[in-house]
């Protein structure tokens, strides 16, 4: 999978290299360099009923690289998914993440795959991150045999459980009870692993929300929610929507951190953070300050709700690739060249994915009838036409 | 010949038995003597039994920990498996049920408590969008192994808000699989099974049934005992007409026909146990024996569970009806208080007499009979 590829390279050369190097030298194999490298968040933290961490963050050339590279495939899958849907090769609901990839991003670099993530419906990039590939999600999108739900769950119903990822979910507000349940199963396990339940602005107000938290508090669960707070629920604004914007206060006596999402490691600190806090003292809210470029979904068009002026100034002053950009300039851990070749290979993984997925058939006219249940008693089921089409489940 | 005497004369007014056996008083000899067991102990038992054979398995819900279960149905469970595994919810169902289903992604297996089905509207989102079409969307990945369980339908005298029944409701979505005991037998084996079933059951008992008592075998007491999903029971053999019940109707379906067996009827009760899958090959072969069918529910008529059964028989057996499909059900109305009203409000033992009689050809109309 192209995003584990650099992560996974052996550090045995750095230790051979490592005499012979100094960060602030260019030096080769950046990518595998593992010196430990000290930055600041762009903000410090705001905090909620607890201490909030430091805003001195540990990171290496590695982990910097990868972001970028990771950042980038997120980036350039998402925008070759709006062409696929506007070349009408996606169909029905495509919501984008553009813009908010550090999230994904610096979640993945504070936690472990055995840590669970269950998200909404914009969830092409958390897939991703959690070790998805793009032939998968690419043929997902177009409905094909060989997505990760088969063809049969589409853009919003994306899972890969092996690897902690729970979905996926059209409803919004469903999945903050269902990760404070993955919560309670880990802690009933004793698993020492925590839940992460991504959630957006819009989602913050639902009642199930705060009725599972009330639980997940009273019970000591290890459960994390994350409000991705893009600042708009579909069309609405948040100062719409909610009497209190200030969504990392929302769980009263529950605490609550105000992270920089456009950031991808204030997003790692926050999680690493979150996870420790949560796995001692029960549940906390993270609130992510992110942005998406495209509208709610692809029949949106974003610009009817907030200015133009508005999306290329958050693209100008804080995107979240570009600061990892700039960060790995200013160290000196790679050209601009460099950088750009990645982004090359990128672009041309992204395309090679998207040709195979076209590639890929639809599933067989009898997978209608598959996984309607674990365990069907070999019942009897129906098409539309009951005389015409029936069959028995498996 | 004495054994049979004295039976008819005890049935009056306790649980109807299916067939004749001799009748033994309360010996505690489980081999050969017949026990008598409460539905809420039946209930209990299986939950007992499944809890301890399965550290997975856990129970959630309002009351069912430190107030031994609203209805007494989980009494003791919190003493002997303790707070870990018995859980008193807060009256937040949205929460809890999705909380139970996380917890199933994740690989345990909840029972989740609705005090009655009544209050799973508010949970209803879980129930079909996060459990039901789970497995389906994620091509086998994420599934579901919950049950949810508690009161369905009308009890006594609680008003509109707490009266519904359920079973067509969920019935109607693939996914998942719906089951209605009437016996203790079937409260235990349905229970059983559908805590070791992998896929989300809901399992809709009846408050007025906790507190009768029926007959149970050596087999059923056993600890491995377990049901069929997806099979009816037929509670008593008949040739001239197929009456299909599910829950406490069933025992109303047996009262009316042995009131139809004096006129010269005999009715085949069929008891549905599992609303989904239906056991349309059990209603079918039992029409086309009788060629008659009188479907009783007791919830709302549209779209009901009768209205599935009277279809599905017309399409496979229509060749087979000497007469029009006849539907029993509760009255078209939100359940109302007075104590009369209610009465007309769901079906009674003639109610289902008179529609047996209707469909042999030999009706007597209601105001004739009055």
């Amino acid at each position: 999978m192209a995003l584990s590829k650099l992560s996974s390279s052996s550090s045995l050369s750095t230790n051979i290299l490592k005499p012979l190097t100094n960060s602030f030298f260019l030096h080769r194999p950046i990518s595998t360099d593992t010196t430990p490298l000290t930055i600041e968040t762009s903000v410090p933290f705001t905090s909620h009923q607890c201490e909030a961490p430091s805003r001195s963050v540990e990171t290496t050339p590695k982990e910097l690289l990868s972001f970028f590279r990771q950042m980038a495939t997120m980036r350039r899958m998402e925008i070759a998914a709006d062409s696929l849907y506007k070349a009408k090769l996606v169909r029905g609901f495509c919501h984008l993440y553009d813009g908010q990839e550090a999230v994904a991003i610096g979640m993945e670099a504070g936690i472990t795959k055995k840590d669970s993530i269950i998200t909404a419906y914009r969830d092409h990039c958390t897939f991703l991150g959690r070790g998805g590939t793009l032939l998968e999600v690419f043929s997902e999108l177009m409905g094909r045999k060989d997505g990760c739900s088969h063809g049969k769950g589409g853009s919003m119903h994306f899972y890969k459980k092996d690897s902690g990822f729970y979905g996926g979910h059209g409803i919004v507000g469903a999945q903050i009870p269902l990760g404070c349940g993955l919560a309670f199963a880990q802690k009933y396990s004793k698993d020492e692993t925590v839940t992460f339940a991504l959630y957006g602005d819009g989602a913050a107000n639902q009642g199930q929300l705060f009725e599972a938290l009330n639980i997940a508090a009273l019970w000591d669960l290890p459960a994390i929610l994350v409000c991705e707070n893009n600042h708009y629920g579909m069309g609405t604004a948040e100062w719409r929507a909610a009497k209190s914007p200030s969504y990392y206060k929302r769980g009263d006596y529950v605490p609550g951190l105000k992270v920089d999402g456009m950031d991808a490691l204030a997003v790692k600190q926050a999680c690493k953070f979150a996870k420790e806090h949560a796995l001692k003292n029960g549940p906390m809210i993270l609130e992510m300050d992110t942005y998406r470029y495209h509208g709610h979904s692809m029949s949106d068009p974003g610009s009817t709700y907030r200015t133009r002026d508005e999306i290329s100034g958050v693209r100008q002053e804080r995107d979240p690739i570009e600061r990892i950009r700039k960060l790995i300039l200013a160290h000196d851990l790679a050209t601009e060249k460099e950088l750009k070749d990645i982004e090359k290979e990128v672009r041309k993984e992204v395309d090679d994915a998207i040709a195979k997925a076209k590639e890929s058939p639809m599933p067989e006219p009898s997978e209608l009838f598959t996984n309607v249940y674990v365990k069907g008693y070999g019942v009897e089921v129906f098409g539309a036409d009951r005389k015409e089409v029936r069959s028995a489940l498996p | 010949m004495w054994g049979i005497i004295r039976q008819k004369v005890a049935a009056g007014g306790g649980s109807p038995v299916a067939r004749i056996r001799p009748v033994v008083s309360n010996l505690r000899n489980y081999s050969s003597a017949v026990k008598q067991m409460m539905v809420r102990e039946a209930l209990n038992s299986a939950l007992d039994e499944e809890m301890s054979a399965d550290p997975k398995v856990f129970l959630m819900g309002e009351e069912v920990g430190e107030y031994q279960g609203a209805y007494k149905i989980s009494k003791g469970l919190l003493e002997k498996y303790g707070p870990e595994r018995v859980l008193d919810t807060p009256i937040t169902e949205a929460g809890f049920t999705g909380i139970g289903v996380g917890a199933a992604y994740y690989g345990l297996k909840p029972v989740v408590e609705f005090m009655t089905f009544n209050f799973s509207m508010q949970a209803i989102d879980h129930i079909i969008n996060s459990a039901a079409k789970s497995n389906y969307m994620s091509s086998g990945q994420i599934s579901v192994p919950i049950v949810f369980r508690g009161p369905n339908g009308a009890a006594a005298g609680v008003g509109a808000q707490h009266s519904h029944c359920y079973a067509a409701w969920y019935a109607s979505v693939p996914g998942l699989k719906v089951l209605s005991p009437y016996s203790s037998e079937d409260a235990r084996g349905l229970l059983k099974a559908a805590i070791r079933d992998p896929d989300p059951v809901v399992f809709l008992e009846n408050e007025l049934l906790y507190g009768e008592s029926f007959p149970v075998s050596a087999e059923v007491l056993d600890s491995s005992f377990c049901l069929p999903i997806g099979k009816a029971k037929i509670e008593r053999e008949g040739k001239d007409v197929t009456i299909t019940a599910f829950s406490k109707i069933v025992g109303l379906s047996l009262k009316a026909a042995e009131i139809l067996a004096k006129e010269g009827i005999s009715a085949e009760v069929i008891n549905l146990r599992s609303i989904r899958p239906l056991d349309r090959s059990t209603i079918n072969a039992s029409v086309r024996k009788t060629n008659r069918l009188v479907t009783v529910e007791e919830g709302f008529p549209q779209h009901g569970v009768g209205a599935e059964i009277c279809a599905s028989v017309i399409e496979e057996s229509f060749g087979y009806l000497d007469a029009p499909v006849e539907r029993i059900a509760g009255a078209d109305v939100p359940m109302p208080y007075a104590a009369n009203l209610e009465r007309m409000a769901v079906p009674q033992v003639e109610d289902i007499v008179r529609a047996a009689k209707r469909a042999c050809y030999r009706s007597v109309p209601m105001a004739a009979a009055a």
